[in-house]
């Protein structure tokens, strides 16, 4: 790689240790990739927990700390795996949550903030179009590319970390142009009426790319599409997929028509997505038995419309007994669902609203354990995917199907394999 | 017989080591057991199988982050793989090995499983872009 003359200057070590072994690990990722140079970034955001990193990361962060590291960027940090307000209520390990809280610290001292969102973009920082980024955490990646037009790979937390020290990141995947361009078609024939319905098609389109270098343009989707649509499909699609970019035609930036999306090329392949592709991508997760034992809402964190819907359709009932819901949001859409009675009406239901926090690295085999929670049902396609690993049982369906389901204690007949 | 797979230069130091094929695809959150280093998934192609101490391949990768802290992890733990042979992969395998020093290389050809088997003994070097089979398995 062609470095610049601070570059120079990190590497011959004149800005301390810290900084040179994260520009060295850089300049590592870069060549391995076919980088020429380093770009500015003016935003990172990390995956900082310790579900995430383990032991041999907090070690890591440590020695950083103690090396008197600073970042020189504003690091921002993603959703994380303990509420401290509420850890107890889900049976956490003390020993996760003094961890946590001093990982917390750790960063802190590094200079980073502990908002603790996986929708920063929603809330907290929306890219300006072409802007270079250094984002770990898929979901938040994917909608920076697709939906804000600006630039980033995924950054992994030791990634993110070295961007923050060094305020560059390696040019190399999606901030070149090239790397944009459309390369599968897919054309979607099917109503999209629920949260899950855009998830599930995240994951039909995921699982037929399955390629971080791949970027699919969506058509026939068109029209007003709520950001939380986005938001599941989006964090699906990164899931599923690997992907880190789409183009949705005459919805995203840089796709104001096929021929914007593809620059003129030909797609490699064209497929028709429709109400049988979704049908089946939800018979995918069938049901073993009626009962629910546990229902989430989470993966990514709530909106502020997404917690209203949940409530709505849960006030004035009582989650069943046999059941438990859990919702996952950030602090500051807490406090707006707080203020808008939301958060009450949750509650006064019998559900649980964690804060900062995303369900599935709050070590949810353990959870699951804890209260003997076999089967979850979610209308996170992501979630859905990611807890098969936890050798749980996921089930995807609606928002409405799921709720109801908390309330009865169980799924109907038509729900359980759809 | 030309008993070598080749790759654009990857990272990391030669090593030596019993090689695992997945048909699979690999993903650390979705399919291991961060702590074991053994694949946990149902179904997967290397279900029970752990990666520890061998030159472990995979046709593709899937999913997030994680795999940013999980090498480190791995290695602290004494889990870790050799290295790491892939078809495609993405940005975040290769940070997560880059900081746990693991040696990796990706877009090898031809498809490995037309020259190895699983428990073969394989020199990889990253440098060169080569892994090369130095014994067979015993096992049928």
């Amino acid at each position: 790689m062609k470095l610049g003359e601070r570059e120079e200057r990190i590497c011959a070590g004149e800005l301390g240790d810290p900084v040179r072994e994260a520009l060295e690990q850089q300049i590592a990722v870069g060549e391995f990739f076919g980088a020429r140079r380093f770009v500015p970034v003016a935003n990172v955001h990390m995956m900082g927990d310790m579900e995430v990193m383990g032991e041999a990361g907090f070690a890591f962060v440590e020695g950083l700390v103690r090396a008197g590291a600073r970042f020189r960027i504003p690091v921002t940090t993603n959703a994380r795996c303990v509420d401290f307000d509420r850890a107890t209520l889900v049976r956490q390990r003390p020993e996760l949550v003094r961890n946590e809280a001093r990982l917390v610290e750790l960063l802190r001292a590094l200079g980073a903030l502990p908002v603790d969102t996986c929708i920063n973009y929603q809330t907290l920082y929306q890219p300006s179009f072409g802007e270079h980024l250094a984002w770990g955490d898929t979901g938040t990646v994917i909608w920076a590319n697709s939906v804000a037009g600006a630039r980033t790979n995924y950054e992994a937390g030791p990634a993110a970390l070295a961007a923050g020290l060094t305020g560059v990141t390696p040019d190399y995947g999606y901030h070149q142009d090239a790397q944009r361009i459309g390369s599968l078609r897919f054309e979607v024939r099917a109503r999209l009426e629920d949260l899950a319905d855009w998830g599930a098609l995240g994951g039909v389109i995921g699982r037929r790319t399955l390629d971080y270098w791949k970027v699919p343009v969506v058509t026939g989707v068109a029209g007003s599409l709520s950001p939380d649509a986005l938001k599941h499909f989006g964090a699906a699609l990164a899931s599923y997929g690997s992907c880190a970019m789409y183009h949705l035609v005459g919805v995203t930036p840089e796709a104001r028509d096929e021929a914007d999306a593809f620059r003129g090329r030909e797609p490699e392949a064209s497929t028709v997505v429709d109400e049988d592709a979704l049908r089946a991508f939800y018979r995918s997760y069938p049901a073993p038995h009626a009962e629910v034992d546990v229902v989430v809402f989470s993966g990514p964190q709530l909106s502020v419309f997404e917690l209203g819907r949940v409530a709505n359709l849960l006030a004035g009932r009582r989650v069943h007994p046999n059941t438990a819901l859990v919702v996952t949001t950030n602090f500051g859409n807490h406090e707006v669902a707080t203020r808008l009675g939301y958060v009450r009406a949750i509650e006064s239901a019998g559900g649980h609203v964690l804060t900062g926090v995303c369900w599935y690295v709050m070590e949810p085999a353990r959870m699951a354990a804890a209260f003997g929670w076999r089967t979850v049902l979610t209308n996170s396609a992501k979630l859905a995917n990611i807890i098969g690993g936890y050798r749980l049982t996921p089930v995807l369906r609606r928002t409405d199907v799921c709720v109801e389901a908390a309330v009865s204690g169980r799924l109907p007949a038509e729900a359980l394999d759809p | 017989v030309n008993r070598r797979l080749e790759a654009p230069p990857g990272f990391g130091p030669d090593v030596e080591g019993e090689v695992l094929l997945s048909r699979d695809t690999f993903s650390i959150r979705y399919d291991m057991d961060r702590e074991t280093g053994i694949i946990s998934r149902r179904g997967h192609a290397l279900e029970g199988q752990s990666l520890a101490g061998r030159i472990v391949y995979f046709p593709a990768v899937q999913g997030g982050v994680a795999a940013g802290w999980a090498f480190l992890e791995l290695a602290r733990r004494g889990h870790a793989p050799a290295g790491v042979l892939f078809g495609r992969t993405n940005p975040v395998m290769i940070q997560g090995l880059v900081l746990a020093g693991i040696s990796v290389v990706h877009q090898v050809r031809p498809d490995p499983f037309t020259i190895l088997r699983s428990g073969d003994r394989v020199r990889m070097s990253p440098a060169r872009g080569w892994v090369d089979l130095i014994d067979t398995t015993t096992f049928a």
